[in-house]
């Protein structure tokens, strides 16, 4: 049994096909390819906030999606910790209130991920008490690395994480992101276009063009 | 009739303060159906879509007293509905404040959804999601998210709504017609002119005034919020 299998096809009204299949076993997987090639569908599908017309998609032991027998477990039964490429916080809630919207829903979950610990980690306890507008981009990556996680995640889906930051603030966020995968030890799908970063991140790169796999392997041999 | 506070007739505050009650119970009424539908444009692609959007829009153009009679003919005594309510359970719509009440929803509808959509379409969809994600329900996301950051606008089309009922009168003459219990603002306006003499032009003028003053207050408020609710988009 895999990691993660997936294994999906959607059609989008403009025309573009994703059918994408591909198995992981590694703690840290890079999904990489151009723009546009389908690395955030298959987040969107994987995190249930997008079916596919057919597919399959397993996570350890639980299946999520398997069209072949309409099963489909909502979003919020998936438990995914889902990094947006924007930060995307609730404007309308303090910070505090933004990290532990996930972890008030899932308490039962919820004692494996101490929010003291993953707010130490993350440097984040002087903002708790701020809004989302007043902090900068790479606070926002933080907070919103930190939410994620305090959702007690099966699997971390990071799309594009850097990808709204300066370079300055790249290499700090990346930084937090190793800590955080080295800590928690939370298999995650690490989405980029950004080969170096792919490499520093993933052992396991699964590489996709105009919504198909191209090829899965280590990530040295593949980029 | 003695004058009472600010130059007004004790029955013209009685008539103010009717407008304002059956205001308010429209708006608790229908906030909860604007909210939904409001919801339900903002964010679905559904067939009917155009039909229903017209539907809603229909009082908005309509003449007040074509959607009088409409829900006079819908739920009116010799209605099947209104002969129904009222053999089964003793209930009369049409002809007391509950008409008055349904018309001034009625009418006012179309603001508030229009105003609810709006404020909804200004929210960035993926919050939602964003919720769904992190274990929210559809409707615990909903309503922690989506309704939270749509309020500014929400407020706006409530208070705009509010002040459209304020100021009702086609609808509520035909469907609940001139009754003590029915005498709201506007109609009492209508009462105070057919009377003759010029106590009661005076009497009118102010209440006039009055209403004006009402009107002017609540867009006032109205675009208030709709303004906070534009900055916060912004932000």
């Amino acid at each position: 049994m895999s990691l993660l299998e997936f294994r999906c096809r959607l059609r989008y009204p403009s025309g573009f096909l994703l059918d994408a299949a591909f198995k992981t076993d590694s703690q840290v997987t890079a999904l990489f390819g151009p723009s546009g090639s389908g690395k955030t569908t298959i987040l969107s599908m994987i995190a249930g906030l997008r079916k596919p017309e057919e597919g399959f998609i397993q996570i350890g032991e639980h299946v999520l999606d398997d069209t072949s027998t309409r099963l489909s477990v909502p979003p919020e039964g998936r438990h995914i910790g889902y990094v947006f490429q924007q930060h995307l916080l609730f404007p309308h809630l303090t910070i505090r209130d933004n990290l532990l919207y996930g972890w008030r829903r899932r308490r039962a979950a919820a004692n494996s991920v101490d929010p003291e610990r993953v707010i130490g980690v993350l440097d984040l306890a002087g903002l708790l008490d701020r809004q989302p507008a007043t902090l900068s981009g790479g606070q926002r990556q933080r907070v919103a690395l930190a939410r994620a996680l305090l959702c007690v995640p099966q699997l971390l889906l990071l799309d594009e994480p850097l990808s709204s930051l300066d370079d300055a603030l790249k290499d700090e966020v990346l930084t937090y992101i190793e800590q955080i995968l080295m800590e928690w030890r939370i298999p995650t799908l690490y989405v980029t276009h950004n080969a170096g970063e792919a490499r520093r991140m993933c052992k396991w790169v699964i590489r996709l063009d105009h919504g198909r796999v191209e090829a899965v392997g280590d990530t040295r041999l593949i980029l | 009739m003695s004058q009472t506070f600010l130059g007004l007739a004790a029955a013209d505050w009685q008539a103010l303060w009717l407008s304002v009650r059956i205001s308010a119970a429209a708006i608790a009424i229908s906030l909860p159906f604007g909210i939904a539908l409001g919801w339900l444009l903002a964010r679905k692609v559904f067939p009917g879509k155009a039909a229903v959007e017209t539907i809603v829009a229909l009082p908005l153009v309509l003449p007040p007293v074509v959607t009088g009679l409409l829900l006079l003919y819908a739920l009116g005594p010799r209605s099947a509905v209104g002969s129904a309510l009222e053999s089964t359970s003793g209930l009369q719509i049409a002809f007391t404040w509950k008409a008055a009440v349904l018309a001034v929803a009625v009418v006012g509808f179309p603001l508030l959804v229009r105003a609810i959509r709006v404020a909804f379409e200004g929210v960035d969809p993926r919050l939602y999601q964003v919720a769904r994600s992190l274990g929210a329900a559809r409707f615990d996301a909903f309503r922690s998210v989506s309704l939270p950051l749509a309020r500014h606008g929400v407020i706006a089309g409530v208070v705009l709504a509010f002040a459209r009922g304020l100021g009702e009168f086609g609808a509520t003459m035909m469907f609940a017609s001139i009754r003590p219990e029915t005498t709201t603002l506007a109609i009492q306006i209508y009462v105070l002119h057919n009377q003759p003499g010029d106590v009661s032009e005076a009497r009118m003028w102010r209440v006039v005034i009055a209403s004006v003053v009402l009107a002017f207050a609540s867009l006032v408020l109205s675009e208030y919020f709709a303004r906070r609710g534009r900055q916060h988009e912004l932000a």
